[in-house]
């Protein structure tokens, strides 16, 4: 299990960064993809956007974007509001059982 | 680089069954040797395999159960554009000079592990197939007003098309209303809108132009081939109303074989989903930018088989590894003009356009008669 996943279990969301390129390199990964060198781990900030929506059965899921980078699907609750792309959103909750599990709310 | 055709072609009917990957690929390069003049095993010096089963030495079993033993062989995996990307392979030995007679085979189970890309972390707990093409599917409809009716011509068509291949795994007619009234997987994508994981195998010969005439009087010539891959996770598609990848291996096959969209007469397109077929055809150059669900409407209405003859991956089935060789072979036999009630009148020039896991990753051949 690498330290995204083990993050996650304890519900942190990171990514890995390179210090040189300071660049978030996502997929997470030991090496950055410009120089391979190596990475530093570093929480995402919990603030995003919605990039694209649907629907199955009663659970609304997305594509959340964060630090204009980083691209994840997840779970969305929207208190009620009718989301459209575009809009703030913040990830609530994120876990790692036997996949990724990531949980978004509407801002 | 040497110039390389299509020497011949075996299939075998999509199905459920309980059979094993052997037995599936041996069928199809059986139709193979039963449907090509004057091949024997001693003519093959490639064989090449094309699936995600996890059975391992693959090429080597296959080359073994054939009788061949072959100077060049082994898999190629790339979820569901393996079987474009083998006959990329394939054309690159005899192009290259390093051998004149390819025989590439694929086939899957309808069980196969290829069906879900675990490793994709950036797609969280909704990693079915089924989530990225509703993403596509909800952005399409947003930015270029396509409708769930739009959606359900493509499957119908292509459903309809199917009738007429004796390979397909469906043999019912759907209605633009069945395919309505089919049941919802998301609010964006119902069941008919989706390609079905079923059993199947393909087999194609490659050979080189000095050798070729021993296996066939009319052969295809594959005069452009693209391939690009962008990245392996869905959430690096920029734009989700557009596949990137397959526009950058259109324009490279394009420019390969000095084609245009307008002198493609006839094309297998990989339609996983419906959504699929309307954005392939507007990246492919065949339609406008937001104008695919009407062009594919002008085939439905008209009855015109130019896109997806043999009935697509819709029609069809999708058994991954096979896919891509079905295509080809289709496309063969169109250029041929042997293609029976599926023909395309006059048919020339011949596209196929294969992509994998959410059109990270995409192929394109060119045919010529």
């Amino acid at each position: 299990m690498n330290q995204f996943e083990n993050e996650l279990k304890n519900g942190k969301f990171v990514c890995s960064e390179c210090p040189k390129c300071n660049k978030l390199v996502w997929p997470p990964s030991d090496f950055c993809n410009v120089c391979f060198g190596s990475v530093k781990w570093r929480q995402v900030s919990r603030n995003g956007k919605l990039v694209e929506f649907s629907k199955k059965d009663n659970t609304i899921f997305c594509i959340a974007e964060f630090e204009n980078t980083i691209r994840i699907m997840g779970e969305l609750e929207t208190r009620s509001k009718i989301p459209s792309a575009g809009q703030d959103l913040e990830l609530v909750k994120c876990n790692y059982a036997d996949k990724e599990e990531f949980f978004f709310q509407l801002s | 680089m040497k110039r390389v055709g299509i020497g011949g072609f075996g299939l075998t009917k999509f199905n459920k069954d309980e059979v094993s990957i052997e037995s599936l690929m041996l069928s199809s390069i059986k139709s193979l040797f039963d449907n090509s003049t004057n091949l024997t095993q001693k003519d093959v010096d490639v064989v090449l395999t094309s699936t995600n089963d996890n059975s391992k030495y693959l090429a080597n079993i296959m080359s073994e159960l054939a009788g061949i033993s072959p100077k060049i062989s082994h898999s190629v995996e790339s979820l569901c554009n393996s079987g474009a990307n083998s006959v990329i392979s394939a054309f690159s030995y005899i192009a290259s000079g390093l051998a004149d007679v390819a025989l590439v085979v694929g086939a899957e189970k309808f069980d196969n592990p290829g069906l879900v890309l675990e490793w994709d972390m950036s797609r969280g707990q909704y990693k079915h197939p089924v989530y990225w093409s509703s993403m596509f599917t909800r952005a399409h409809m947003r930015k270029y007003g396509t409708t769930m009716e739009d959606l359900a011509i493509v499957s119908a068509k292509n459903h309809k098309n199917a009738l007429e291949n004796p390979h397909a795994y469906f043999d019912k007619e759907y209605s633009v209303e069945d395919v309505m009234k089919s049941k919802n997987i998301t609010d964006d994508v119902r069941v008919l809108d989706c390609s079905f994981p079923c059993n199947g195998s393909a087999a194609v010969l490659l050979v080189s132009e000095e050798h070729i005439k021993k296996f066939t009087d009319c052969p295809v010539w594959l005069t452009g081939l693209g391939q690009k891959t962008i990245s392996a996770g869905f959430t690096k598609n920029e734009d989700l109303t557009s596949m990137s990848s397959t526009k950058h291996a259109a324009s490279a096959a394009y420019k390969m074989s000095k084609k245009e969209p307008k002198d493609i007469d006839v094309a297998e397109v990989h339609d996983a989903f419906s959504i699929c077929e309307i954005i392939e055809l507007e990246d492919l150059g065949f339609a406008e930018k937001g104008k695919g669900h009407q062009f594919v409407k002008t085939m439905y209405d008209t009855q015109n088989k130019k896109i997806n003859p043999r009935g697509g991956l819709l029609g069809s089935g999708h058994p991954l590894g096979a896919t891509g060789i079905a295509q080809v072979a289709e496309i063969s036999q169109q250029l041929q003009n042997k293609a029976g009630k599926r023909q395309v009148e006059g048919a020339k020039v011949g596209l196929v356009q294969n992509m994998s896991a959410a059109a990270t990753s995409s192929t394109v051949l060119i045919f010529e008669s």
